[in-house]
């Protein structure tokens, strides 16, 4: 095992890939000479040419279309979406294509593609650089929607997602790129992390807080940060959105009785209503609490200003307070 | 390579079959037996000429929603296209999950296309860049209307194309309206080929109702795309014959002169004159292949009224390539 960062196990996990199958390639903006804007490229072209690695247009559309119409060809695209700000001119080829090109041809034709895109505010990237946009996609039969929140799930997740029949959207917490490191098995090559289960990342028995990407990372400090005032805190890190896994939500709930969920996407409407509503629907009995949301503001995105992004964001603070909060309800 | 004598006259035998199709389906919806229809009628010359120029089993086809004689080229059976007319269990495009006329036939290389058009032009590109990569040397034929080129989506998998000049073939079927909405509205050129010196690469119109030119311009340009020389527009003119579908009263936006004027040019009539003209066909022959098509046409609408719907719960799958859905 070897620490590294978030972005160097994405970065391995395409590595490996291009290398394993012949088949799959990278198409992205920036992607090829330079590495990527965020480096999860870097060294890919010179080590598998321009043909495996290749600098898109400046068109995001055109970076789906592309991969879906290789897809059912029978290659193995991996696109890269620079900024998920930046993914809505390619929604028509993902939720009119992608997604149902499997059903509409009663299982005729499948788009074997992953979609990666960096996510997430924190980074002083203003409205258009740190948008959350993963509800926009797990309303939506046909598509995985799949967000690592550390080095281990990140490569292991990736990796499956490239060997995935379907088309799935991986959506990489930015602000952790660097900041997030952790233990990668170094030479086994083949380990994956499978696309469906949450995962339980820290046992406790007084409530459950349900993260994803950058917020589990979070959500797993102020976990820490209460113990030490005796609240005793579970932690899941649901990791595929979709399809939901709603086993493991109820089976925390059940537990624990009590259930917060954290996500830095906007709250109306956000995945929170979903996990809400499983927990409602099918572990109301379980329940002690009310269950909270603790989300981003419904404003329309992260402002650029200092002061403003502090003031948007969910951080590790206003975790453990909402923590605090539903534990002495 | 010039197109043989059987060749020409199986070319003329799927255009008639396609139109006597076409308007049978007309006819069922009259009926009120189905529920929808959108036609083809005015372009089949077109359609007929430019799949006659590739090869089927080996290349592709990425259609749009008229392309009746196209599909019916490629081997869909006329009973496969009636059973989806009406929505009945195991027709081929989708299961009975699309509309009529959204098509498919995995088993032919055509692929699947949804409503919102031009989605499927970067899907062409996406192919010929599978293609390139495989280092094969088969082609994509793909086709969209005039109005649909309006969409970024077309250009945008153009540009790729010709980025990485790919072999595909951008075929458009300029019928003059998009609905409603005539050529004018939709463009400040007078052909959608002339949109392809903005991106570099090689436009091409041609006469949309002679089956023949169709097929010599985009012969011309498999070849070219086959060896690697890159992709071309080709837009055949031609005239959309019937309102845009089933729910569509073209009285409102065009005159009843208009279309019987185009109606001279038919396109099945300037064939069949065309084919007795050059001694292809007698009047004799002629009266046989209609009254083949007519056989043919009503054993497909019995086959296809015999055929079974599907179950409703059918519906429930198959939405990923391996269930893993909350059912």
């Amino acid at each position: 095992m070897s620490e590294i960062t978030m972005v160097e196990a994405i970065r391995q996990a395409m590595d490996e890939e291009l290398a394993r199958d012949e088949n799959v390639f990278v198409i992205g903006e920036d992607v090829g000479v330079r590495g990527g804007v965020f480096r999860a490229t870097q060294g890919l072209f010179e080590k598998y040419g321009e043909d495996r690695v290749i600098d898109s247009p400046l068109a995001e559309l055109t970076i789906v279309g592309i991969g879906i119409g290789a897809a059912v060809y029978g290659k193995r695209p991996i696109c890269e979406i620079q900024f998920a700000d930046f993914i809505f001119p390619a929604f028509n080829q993902i939720i009119s294509e992608a997604a149902k090109m499997f059903y509409r041809s009663n299982g005729q034709w499948s788009v074997p593609m992953v979609i990666r895109a960096p996510y997430g505010g924190g980074i002083g990237g203003g409205l258009y650089h740190s948008q959350s946009v993963e509800a926009f996609f797990t309303q939506v039969p046909g598509l995985k929607v799949v967000i690592p929140s550390n080095p281990y799930d990140a490569k292991g997740l990736l990796k499956s997602a490239v060997r995935d029949p379907n088309p799935v959207l991986f959506f990489e917490p930015k602000k952790g790129y660097r900041l997030i490191k952790g233990e990668v098995p170094e030479d086994d090559k083949e380990y994956t992390v499978p696309i469906g289960p949450a995962k339980v990342t820290r046992e406790g028995q007084d409530l459950t807080v349900f993260a994803y990407g950058m917020m589990h990372h979070y959500a797993m400090g102020a976990a820490e940060a209460v113990a030490k005032e005796g609240i005793d805190v579970e932690v899941v890190d649901l990791r595929t959105l979709y399809p939901v896994d709603r086993e493991t939500i109820l089976a925390s709930v059940q537990k624990t009785s009590k259930a917060l969920i954290v996500h830095e996407a906007n709250l109306t409407g956000g995945y929170g209503a979903e996990v809400a509503a499983t927990i409602a629907e099918w572990g109301f009995m379980n329940l002690d609490a009310p269950v909270r949301r603790l989300a981003g503001p419904d404003v329309p995105a992260v402002p650029f200003s200092h002061p403003m992004e502090e003031w948007f964001m969910i951080n590790p603070e206003k975790i453990a307070d909402a923590i605090r909060d539903l534990a002495a309800f | 390579m010039p197109l043989s004598r059987e060749l020409k006259q199986e070319m003329f035998w799927i255009m008639l079959l396609s139109r006597r199709l076409d308007e049978r389906a007309w006819v069922l919806h009259r009926q009120g037996k189905i529920a929808f229809h959108i036609s083809g009628i005015g372009q089949e010359a077109a359609q007929v000429g430019a799949v006659y120029a590739i090869e089927k089993g080996k290349d592709w086809l990425v259609p749009y929603y008229r392309d009746l004689a196209m599909v019916i080229a490629m081997g869909m059976s006329p009973t496969e296209f009636v059973k989806s007319l009406m929505g009945k269990a195991g027709e081929p495009t989708s299961g009975a999950r699309q509309m009529p006329s959204h098509f498919s036939l995995r088993r032919a290389n055509v692929l699947s296309h949804s409503a919102p058009v031009a989605t499927q032009s970067p899907h062409a590109s996406g192919i010929g860049l599978g293609i390139k990569l495989d280092g094969g040397d088969e082609v994509v034929l793909t086709t969209i209307g005039e109005g649909a080129t309006s969409q970024g989506e077309w250009y945008e998998a153009v540009n790729f194309a010709a980025i990485h000049n790919l072999p595909v073939i951008f075929l458009v079927e300029n019928n003059r309206y998009a609905i409603s909405v005539p050529q004018e509205k939709q463009m400040a050129v007078s052909s959608a080929a002339d949109k392809a010196c903005g991106l570099g690469l090689p436009g091409i119109e041609v006469d949309g109702t002679h089956m023949f030119e169709v097929y010599d311009a985009v012969a011309e340009a498999v070849a070219n795309a086959r060896q690697g020389k890159g992709p071309s527009v080709i837009e055949a003119k031609l005239y959309r014959l019937t309102p845009h579908s089933s729910d569509d009263d073209d009285r409102s936006y065009r005159t009843r002169e208009e279309v019987e004027e185009h109606k001279k040019q038919d396109p099945l009539i300037v064939m069949k004159d065309l084919f007795i003209e050059q001694g292809l066909m007698t009047e004799e022959a002629y009266h046989e292949l209609e009254e083949k098509a007519k056989k043919r046409v009503d054993e497909a609408i019995e086959e296809a009224i015999r055929a079974p719907y599907p179950k409703g719960k059918e519906a429930a799958t198959p939405v990923y390539a391996e269930e893993v859905r909350n059912v």
